[in-house]
């Protein structure tokens, strides 16, 4: 059919599905409201069963604090209500409740070491609300991310690499990880917010190159395997990928970077090879870097046999294991175990810690709500009609989905232990404020998706067309 | 303490019930799989019994692979614009690209000057061309058909 010329105008742009006119859609906001209040419900709860299995004194003010925290997330729901009133009704009441049992965890291994984290946590939980509410508020389209794609790339590489080579005194060296900007009064780790900023970039780069990617390449062994130079951005991302794991010794966030990239690809591209290519490459990584980096070796050989060295390295992972194997089934009940005996149970191992407190059957269920959080992104990621917000969309969802199993699986010893926080429970500012914003722009991209096309398009001239009365039966997979 | 243990898990269960059960209702009020389900079975029913009257268009290749429109006798346009029937989102589409009509029984294809062209199987159309069953149209990187 000759050679295919790319026909007309820019970018195209995506518009709200409507399939069937006549159907009203239902904004299901009121579902959402009492979806949170079940969520709060459920906090509260767990705070009274925590400060009754603690022996604290059971007040009035529990109450208060239960309300207090409907309050913040009804604060929320209004902000959706007004500014995305057809965003998905299932994620805030599942991002409310991982985050309300988050503080109820991190308040309770507070009383076990006298410690006030939570406070502080409380105070993050805000602040991140109104950075949620503002990201609404100042977003109405989520496309126009697509326009500063490369302003956020610089953006969020520069943040994802600086904590490495800043000098000590700014960014110092936390158990083994160069992650962090202390600031004085706190302190920030810029890694989280570059993820979002990244997949902006690569979601607004694969649009505009996807051709790149799809259009030349030969078949080896059944796979579409693309030409040499078009390996430039995988490579490059590759390097990222690796210099973190080198210079700031954060395997997870490593594994995360190099997961999204290759996802994104192949959600752009629906060749294979690319994830083939990338993990062989990211495996080869690993290896070298094993061989060459001590604090690789540890944490391997923590991974591979964590009671050769209980007392030392293993540690960690050995008590992790034995809070697992603690709370068994239905686990000790809420404030009734030891989670506190794990280091950094707060951040890293609460998922050991709620492991150890609510059971398998607690755990299971946390992580069903993980799971529901990402299926209904991925779901409003195919809904939508653009394809910066499909790649956004799957990225954002999938980013969520596969920090649960990087972190979940290094607890359980799935996985060598890497050290990232769990999305929404763990103890830790940055990663929270981050997180809520990936929320937002997730509801921005279900909304824009749902939102019934509402005044029909002024053209007289075309009723024929413009009142077709088409019902899509199915939608592509 | 064995009660509220208990208790605790069991709410927290049904919380993720509750979820689900959002996401199962919201399923089909996003996409209208529900009505638009029972009406194509409805109308299955009436003119079924193996008459091969082609009743939706399926799209096999590219972007939108999957998607199904049903024929209601309207003409379905095929083109970037965003009032087409099927709006595709391919670069080598034109805004406006063809258009699908049925005259008679028949479903016939025509290329509304297309810069790449629309391929009827292998045939360039240039002319309306009548659409049998199962033959692959192709825009672009998009390619459709018809099914009963």
């Amino acid at each position: 059919m000759g050679s295919p010329v790319p026909a007309g105008e820019g970018t195209p742009v995506g518009r709200a599905s409507s399939t069937s006119p006549g159907l009203k859609a239902p904004t299901r906001r009121g579902t959402e409201l009492v979806m949170l209040a079940f969520a709060a419900t459920l906090v509260t709860g767990a705070l009274i069963l925590v400060e009754a299995n603690q022996e604290q004194e059971l007040t009035m003010q529990i109450v208060y604090l239960g309300l207090a925290y409907l309050t913040l997330f009804a604060l929320a729901h209004l902000a959706v209500r007004r500014w995305a009133p057809y965003a998905d009704p299932a994620m805030l009441p599942c991002v409310a409740l991982l985050n309300g049992l988050g503080l109820v965890m991190i308040h309770r291994l507070d009383l076990a070491v006298d410690d006030d984290k939570a406070t502080r946590q409380v105070m993050w939980t805000a602040i991140a609300l109104v950075l949620f509410v503002v990201a609404l508020r100042f977003l109405p389209d989520h496309r126009t991310l697509a326009k500063y794609g490369y302003t956020f790339g610089l953006v969020g590489l520069v943040a994802l690499v600086l904590p490495g080579v800043l000098p000590g005194f700014i960014a110092p060296p936390i158990n083994g990880a160069k992650i962090w900007l202390n600031f004085g009064v706190f302190s920030i780790q810029p890694g989280e917010f570059a993820k979002i900023l990244l997949m902006v970039f690569f979601a607004a780069f694969l649009v505009s190159k996807r051709d790149l990617f799809t259009v030349a390449g030969r078949q080896i062994l059944g796979l579409d395997v693309p030409r040499a130079r078009d390996l430039g951005p995988l490579l490059a991302a590759w390097a990222v990928s690796v210099s973190i794991m080198v210079l700031q010794r954060d395997l997870g966030s490593s594994l995360l970077f190099f997961g999204i990239v290759l996802v994104l690809l192949y959600v752009s591209t629906e060749r294979a090879a690319w994830v083939v290519l990338g993990l062989v490459m990211f495996a080869g990584g690993a290896v070298v870097a094993w061989r060459l980096f001590t604090h690789v070796q540890t944490r391997v050989s923590n991974w591979i046999d964590p009671f050769a060295t209980a007392q030392e390295d293993g540690y960690q992972i050995v008590q992790s294991l034995f809070g697992l194997g603690t709370g068994g089934i239905f686990g000790a009940g809420l404030g009734a175990g030891r989670p506190e005996i794990v280091p950094e149970a707060s951040t890293d191992f609460i998922t050991a810690a709620i492991g150890e407190e609510l059971g398998f059957v607690g755990l299971a269920a946390l992580l069903l709500i993980y799971l529901i959080f990402a299926m209904r992104g991925l779901r409003s990621a195919l809904a939508v009609r653009d394809t910066f917000g499909k790649l956004l969309g799957g990225g954002l969802a999938f980013a969520v989905a596969f920090q649960v199993f990087i972190v979940v699986g290094g607890v359980t010893k799935l996985i060598p232990m890497t050290g990232i926080t769990a999305p929404f429970l763990s103890y830790g500012g940055s990663s929270l404020l981050a997180n809520y914003i990936l929320v937002a722009l997730l509801l921005r991209i279900s909304a824009a998706a749902r939102t019934p096309k509402t005044a029909p398009k002024p053209k007289v001239q075309q009723p024929a067309i413009a009142d077709q009365h088409t019902v899509m039966v199915e939608r592509p997979k | 303490m064995q009660l509220t243990r208990a208790g605790f898990l069991v709410l927290l269960w049904l919380f993720v019930l509750a979820a689900l059960r959002v996401v199962r209702s919201d399923l089909y009020a996003a996409s209208g799989l529900r009505v638009a389900a029972t009406g194509f079975r409805k109308n299955a029913n009436k003119t079924g019994r193996g008459s091969k009257a082609p009743r939706q268009l399926v799209v096999t290749h590219g972007a939108l692979t999957g998607t199904r429109i049903s024929l209601d006798g309207r003409p379905i346009m095929i083109g970037r614009a965003d009032d087409s029937t099927l709006v595709l989102d391919d670069d080598f589409a034109s805004t406006r690209h063809a258009r699908l009509s049925m005259r008679g029984t028949d479903w016939y294809v025509e290329d509304l000057g297309s810069t790449n062209g629309t391929y009827l199987d292998r045939d360039k159309v240039t002319a309306p061309l009548r659409v049998p069953l199962g033959v692959p149209i192709r825009i672009g990187k998009t390619v459709i058909e018809l099914r009963s």
